[in-house]
Formats: C-alpha cells, sequence, structure tokens
C-alpha cells in the first residue's frame, strides 16, 4: 500500500457515505453500551428498514459523543439533532423524526448549541461520535493515515521532532514533560538492537475515562499516532499497556491493529518505504503502580509491577534495556493533526507554557457528566458550570478533584483560575491525566483526603519503606480524626509523616501520595479542626464517636 | 532456542487446559508472558488455582515463587473461587462522591459480607473496583457481567437478596 492506494480507500468510502441522505449515529462507547444503546441501534436498523429507507438511511455506532449522563445517545448527521436517554421505544418516532421532521417526544431531543457541546473545541475527539471505531476505511475516509504516510514520504524524522517541538505538545498522562525534548532524546540513544513505542493506557486514576473514550471510540488515531512517532524516534516494535478492566477498548484495539497490519499501513514496509512496526496489546492487570513508567515496563516484561529508580530513563534504557519511548494515549492521539496542520497551528491554540486542547473526564456533582475538551487555560468557572451546566440539587459548589489521588482540590476562591499545568500546580494540584470530579457542600474533605490514601495505601507496591508505611500510618491518623479519636497533636503528625513521605519515596506514588492530604489542609483546614475538637462532620460523611462529654453531634 | 526440554503435562485432562497451552504457544513459551497466560487461565478458569500457577510455572520456566508473586501483587487476580453471582461496586473518585459506601454496607447489611468475600453458601460475591470508567453512571455496580448504573441502596438490597435466594443469611447488621 501507497499513499495513492489511501487515497483511494477514502475516496470510495466517501463516495459510498454519499450515497446516503442521512446516517444515524448511535453511541456505543462503554457508558451508552450499559445503558443498552446496543438494543436501540438494533431498533434504529429494524425501523429504518421497516419504512424501506435502507438505500438512504443508514444506523451506524460511533464513538463516545461526550454526554454520558444522558446516554444512549443518537444523533443524525445532516440534520445536526441530538437524542438523549434513548430507548428501543424511541427508535420509530426518532427515524420519522429524521426522515419527515415528525416531532418527538422532547423528553429525548437534545440540545447540541448546548454550551456543553459548544464551548469545546475538538482535536484529540474530533472524530469521536463521528466515525465508526470498527472499520479502517471510515476513519481512512475522515482524513486518517493521511499524515503518517506524509511524514513517511516527505519529511526526514528529525523534521517530524522538529514539529513536535513546535507545537508546544506536553505529555498528557500528567507530568506534562515536552513530548518533542522526550522524543529526539530517544531518538539520539543507541539501541543494542531494536527500540520501543509504548502506549500507557493503563489509565489508573479513579474517576478519569478519557483514555478509555479515546481507545473505544477511535483505536486509529492511536494506532496512527505511535508509528509516526516510532518513525521519528527510530523504532520498529511498539506495546499498548492496556487496562484489563477495560474489555471493549482492548477488543476494539486489537481489531484496529489486525485492520491495520490487513491494510498495510502497520507491518513491513509501510508505504512502500523502508519503514516498519508492529503493535502489540499488552493487559494490566489492576495495579495503579503500573502507570508510573518504570513500573509499567517491569509488568510488560512479566514482572510485579514495581518501579525502579531513574536515571537511567527509559529513552535511554526501558523495555528489555532498549531505548523506550512512553506516551500516554492522549498525547498519541494528537500527533496526527498536528502533523498534518503543523507544530505552529498546535502552538496557536492553548496559554503560553500549555499548548493545545485538554480532554477531562468530568463527573461527581455536576449535572452534564461526560467528556470533554476545551483549549488550555479556560477557566474551571468555564468548565463546571458553563459546559458541566453547574451543580445539581440546588447545592452549594465547595470543590474541584483534579488529578486524581496524586492531585489536589481546587476551592472556590480559584474558580477564576485558568487550567493549565503550571496555575494547578500553584494551587497544590495537578493537571494529572484529566479527572476532574466536582464536590459540593455534601462532601467531608476529611473523608475526601482518607478516600484518596486508603487508594494510595493498597496500591502502594511495597518496594520502597516511605510509601509503604508512611501511607498506612496517615490512613491511620485520618481514620482517628474521621472516628473521633483524634487529638490536636494528631493533625501535626500527619503533616509530618506526609513531608517525609513526599521527600523520601522511590517514585511518582508515594512522592504525591500526600497531595490529597496537603491540599485539603491547606484549603480546609477547619473541617479537619472541626473533626478533631468538636468531634462532629457537618456535612455528616463521618460517624464520629460522641467520646467527650460536652459537645454532640 | 526452538525445543522445549521436559514438556509439562496439563494437571488435569480438562479440555480447557488446551485454551492456556494456546496463550503460551502463542508467545513462543517465553516468560515474559505469564501475565498473559495468567490472564488465560483466569478467563477459563475463573479463578487461579495453585496447581494452575505449579503448571504455568513449569511450563514457562518460571520460577513457582515468582509466579505466585506475580499473581498475587496484581488485584485483577483471584485466587479464591468466585460465589455463583458477583457484585462488582466501583469504588472510583465519581461513585465515592454519588454513594457507592453506602451500597457496600447495603449488601453488608443483607448477606453479612464484606469486599473480597463470598457468602458461605458460595451464591454472592462482593467485589470492588478501582474504578470501572463509567463516571456518568455513577455509582456504578457490575452484577454478573451487566453494568448498571445510578445504583441506589435500595436497589443494590433487592438484587443481592435475589442472587442470595437458596439460603439467605440472616441479615447480621454490622456491629
Amino acid at each position: 500500500m501507497n499513499h495513492d492506494d489511501l487515497n483511494n480507500i477514502a475516496l470510495k468510502e466517501q463516495q459510498a457515505n454519499m450515497k446516503y441522505e442521512h446516517t444515524i449515529n448511535v453511541c456505543v462507547a462503554a457508558s451508552c453500551l450499559s445503558s443498552h444503546a446496543d438494543q436501540v441501534k438494533t431498533a434504529l436498523e429494524q425501523e429504518v428498514k421497516a419504512r424501506g429507507k435502507e438505500e438512504c438511511c443508514r444506523v451506524k455506532g460511533v464513538g463516545c459523543m461526550g454526554l454520558c449522563a444522558a446516554g444512549p445517545l443518537v444523533s443524525a448527521d445532516k440534520s445536526h439533532k441530538m437524542f438523549q436517554s434513548v430507548t428501543a421505544s424511541d427508535a420509530g418516532p426518532i427515524v420519522d423524526n429524521v426522515l419527515a421532521e415528525r416531532p418527538v417526544q422532547s423528553a429525548i431531543v437534545l440540545d447540541p448549541k448546548l454550551p456543553f457541546f459548544t464551548g469545546q473545541k475538538k482535536i484529540v475527539l474530533e472524530n469521536c461520535g463521528e466515525i465508526d471505531p470498527e472499520r479502517i476505511e471510515d476513519y481512512i475516509a475522515a482524513g486518517g493515515y493521511d499524515p503518517l504516510f506524509q511524514a513517511l514520504t516527505t519529511m526526514s524524522p528529525i523534521q517530524v521532532i522538529e514539529q513536535i517541538s513546535k507545537s508546544g505538545l506536553r505529555g498528557r498522562g500528567g507530568a506534562g514533560f515536552p513530548t518533542g525534548l522526550k522524543w529526539s532524546t530517544v531518538a539520539k540513544a543507541k539501541a543494542q538492537k531494536l527500540k520501543y513505542v509504548i502506549c500507557n493506557a493503563d489509565e489508573g486514576d479513579p474517576g478519569a475515562f478519557m483514555d478509555r473514550s479515546v481507545l473505544e471510540s477511535n483505536p486509529h488515531r492511536v494506532l496512527e499516532g505511535m508509528a509516526i512517532a516510532a518513525y521519528a524516534v527510530g523504532a520498529s516494535k511498539g506495546y499498548i499497556y492496556c487496562r484489563a478492566e477495560y474489555p471493549l477498548a482492548v477488543k476494539r484495539l486489537k481489531l484496529a491493529i489486525r485492520q491495520a497490519e490487513n491494510a498495510g499501513v502497520l507491518g513491513n514496509e509501510i508505504g512502500d518505504t523502508r519503514f516498519s512496526f508492529r503493535i502489540e496489546v499488552r493487559l494490566g492487570a489492576g495495579a495503579f503502580v503500573c502507570g508510573e513508567e518504570t513500573a509499567l515496563i517491569s509488568s510488560i516484561e512479566g514482572n510485579r509491577g514495581t518501579p525502579r529508580s531513574r536515571p537511567p530513563f527509559p529513552a535511554q534504557r526501558g523495555l528489555w534495556g532498549e531505548p523506550t519511548l512512553i506516551n500516554n494515549v492522549e498525547t498519541f492521539a494528537n500527533i496526527s493533526p498536528i502533523i498534518r496542520n503543523g507544530g505552529q497551528w498546535f502552538a496557536s491554540i492553548g496559554t503560553e507554557k500549555s499548548k493545545g486542547t485538554k480532554v477531562f473526564a468530568l463527573a461527581g456533582r455536576v449535572s452534564n457528566t461526560g467528556l470533554i475538551e476545551v483549549p488550555m487555560g479556560l477557566s474551571l468557572r468555564e468548565i463546571v458550570f458553563k459546559l458541566g451546566g453547574g451543580i445539581p440539587d440546588g447545592k452549594r459548589f465547595k470543590a474541584v478533584q483534579t488529578g486524581g489521588p496524586s492531585g489536589g482540590c481546587v476551592p472556590e476562591q480559584y474558580l477564576d483560575m485558568a487550567v493549565d499545568y503550571e496555575s494547578l500546580a500553584s494551587v497544590g494540584s495537578i493537571m494529572g491525566s484529566g479527572g476532574m470530579i466536582v464536590m459540593d457542600d455534601t462532601s467531608c474533605m476529611v473523608d475526601v483526603a482518607k478516600y484518596f490514601m486508603d487508594f494510595c495505601m493498597s496500591e502502594s507496591c511495597g518496594k520502597c519503606v516511605p510509601c509503604r508505611v508512611g501511607t498506612v500510618h496517615m490512613l491511620d491518623v485520618l481514620k482517628k480524626i474521621t472516628d473521633g479519636t483524634a487529638n490536636s497533636e494528631d493533625l501535626a503528625l500527619l503533616e509530618r509523616i506526609a513531608e517525609v513521605t513526599k521527600f523520601t519515596s522511590l517514585c511518582g506514588l508515594g512522592q504525591t501520595a500526600s497531595n490529597p492530604v496537603f491540599s485539603t489542609l491547606r484549603y480546609f483546614r477547619d473541617e479537619y479542626l472541626h473533626h478533631i475538637e468538636n468531634h462532629d462532620c457537618k456535612p455528616g460523611v463521618c460517624e464520629l464517636a460522641k467520646k467527650t462529654v460536652e459537645v454532640g453531634a | 532456542m526452538q525445543g522445549f526440554p521436559a514438556k509439562a503435562i496439563p494437571p488435569s485432562d480438562d479440555r480447557r487446559w488446551k485454551i492456556v497451552d494456546g496463550t503460551m504457544r502463542r508467545h513462543g513459551h517465553e516468560p515474559y508472558a505469564l501475565i498473559e497466560v495468567l490472564h488465560t487461565v483466569q478467563e477459563t478458569f475463573g479463578f487461579l488455582t495453585d496447581e494452575a500457577l505449579q503448571y504455568v510455572a513449569v511450563s514457562l520456566r518460571v520460577p513457582y515463587s515468582k509466579v505466585y508473586g506475580v499473581a498475587t501483587f496484581y488485584h485483577f487476580f483471584s485466587m479464591k473461587p468466585p460465589g455463583k453471582h458477583t457484585c462488582v461496586v466501583c469504588t472510583g473518585t465519581a461513585c465515592y462522591i454519588k454513594g457507592a459506601g453506602s451500597l457496600l454496607k447495603a449488601v453488608e447489611e443483607t448477606v453479612g459480607i464484606q469486599p473480597g468475600e463470598t457468602t458461605p453458601d458460595k451464591q454472592v460475591s462482593l467485589v470492588t473496583a478501582r474504578c470501572l470508567g463509567a463516571c456518568g453512571l455513577a455509582p456504578a455496580v457490575v452484577f454478573d457481567g451487566e453494568v448498571a448504573g445510578k445504583v441506589t441502596a435500595a436497589k443494590m438490597k433487592e438484587r443481592v437478596a435475589g442472587f442470595a435466594v437458596p439460603e439467605v443469611e440472616p441479615a447480621g447488621v454490622g456491629a
């Protein structure tokens, strides 16, 4: 297959698409599927058939449309109509509505002009909700794999890395390391046999589902990004390390790899060049620490997923001792648009130090739970109240938790802060992989800290002492505070252990395990004190022992 | 190194071992395939038995201690047989904020088991998941492989009580 063959596939598919006057898209990503989107799809197909309109109207399974809380979602291509909470019995009216403008009951109509949709800027998710994730032709028709061939035939590896550097893209896994710099380090490293590219799809942060959605909705985008990366750094073998808890993502990835190999966009001598690249999927097995790159490598090698000290960094000595490039799913998904439109274009989006867009998983106490992609630098207020639709049930906003167990809580006074790597760090949180959990006044911040500490404690791999022991002791203290047996000295003890754990742990897990404690102490210290002094939890989450005589709840 | 000395013999003539053998063969019986093979064992048998671990150890030429170490390191692998029905309660942040804790309590009140336990009559197992990634449906529970969203404590009790049909445990309210 060469560039012309690719263009032919795209052309053929586009012509086939033109045949249909209407396309009804049904979201078949995991969230909608669990509210029976598959039944909706079958029902829609039957209704179209019953009306004898198969020639001009088709029903297509597509990836995530974003507004997961209102699933299953259905959209109609040309008329830009959207429908929410669709059941199989709605299929008939929807088909009538799309084909003949007949009205449907208003409860299922979803306004595509909601700020939730119009406030977004889609780069990573641009094809999600439009293309069929299980057909490579659909991706190619949408311009897919063209950037790969463009890179292979018209750019040198150094030119590719230049574009990535120019784009200002930073690692979307959380730490925000400049991607171009990482690539050029791997490119310069000398391999004994071969170099590797690894896609980190071990999305471990609870409350984050960006990577899952990208893998389920547009797996080819990730494969293409990996192939471009492999060409740039001189790698010939790739692994995708994906959570076993995401069976649908794994299934679609494996299917996509097979299709890509059959089509000749992966495999030997891609695009009639000398570049060969193969990808395999490796399953994680439920260890949060395997999101850390050295632990991930250890797990791919079939060992316990424990991290090792760096340097040497994986860029020099990674998988089986060879130079290895590790990037996150979302980072890879950004690559092909950058090659297509140039680094300059990407750099024009976002803030001075954080370029491009970021996908966030908006969840918790917010009306519009779902997946959003916004330019870097948008304010938290806009994200939570405009796109997210605010807090339901008339409750009051309390904080946004970003960055998962390694992150922190951003309180109300920073709602107007621009969301980028630096400003989140300046208020004691992190960008992380993109989970954004909104909390209202029914959440107890001490309990939130306890929740994350419990998580870190059970996920600590046990290799280094500060993390293994520190998390247990911090959890102990937090338990004492939430059950009403703590005294004022315990707070100082908690802070001391948190400091030591932060500065002496081996890997990111231990170094950041104290973050939820630090950030809740920083902004909600009064809640801690209220627990300790008054044996009371205002939101009523903790069950405190009424030990002291005079104060009751 | 294409030869494979001292061929390991499956622990029984259960045909499911052929599936496990298939995975090992696909990876050329290389030691690094350990985790992939354990996934296959768990998929086909439901959990990891001691004899399975020993068989995998010999087949891949990996010390048994290491196989045991890997199997116990990862949460996804279970060495206990699951009950007839399983409830996987998601305890990710979104589900936690929306009350996953009350769902766990509901199960404890109904059949008296805690996360990771199975009722003595082997009817119901309760497991927690770190995050199912179905945060839009929080709190989410997987009942026997089927995801249910926006689960309430009352609904949880109803489902679990339905699972526990043959011999309902006296509802031991956790003291």
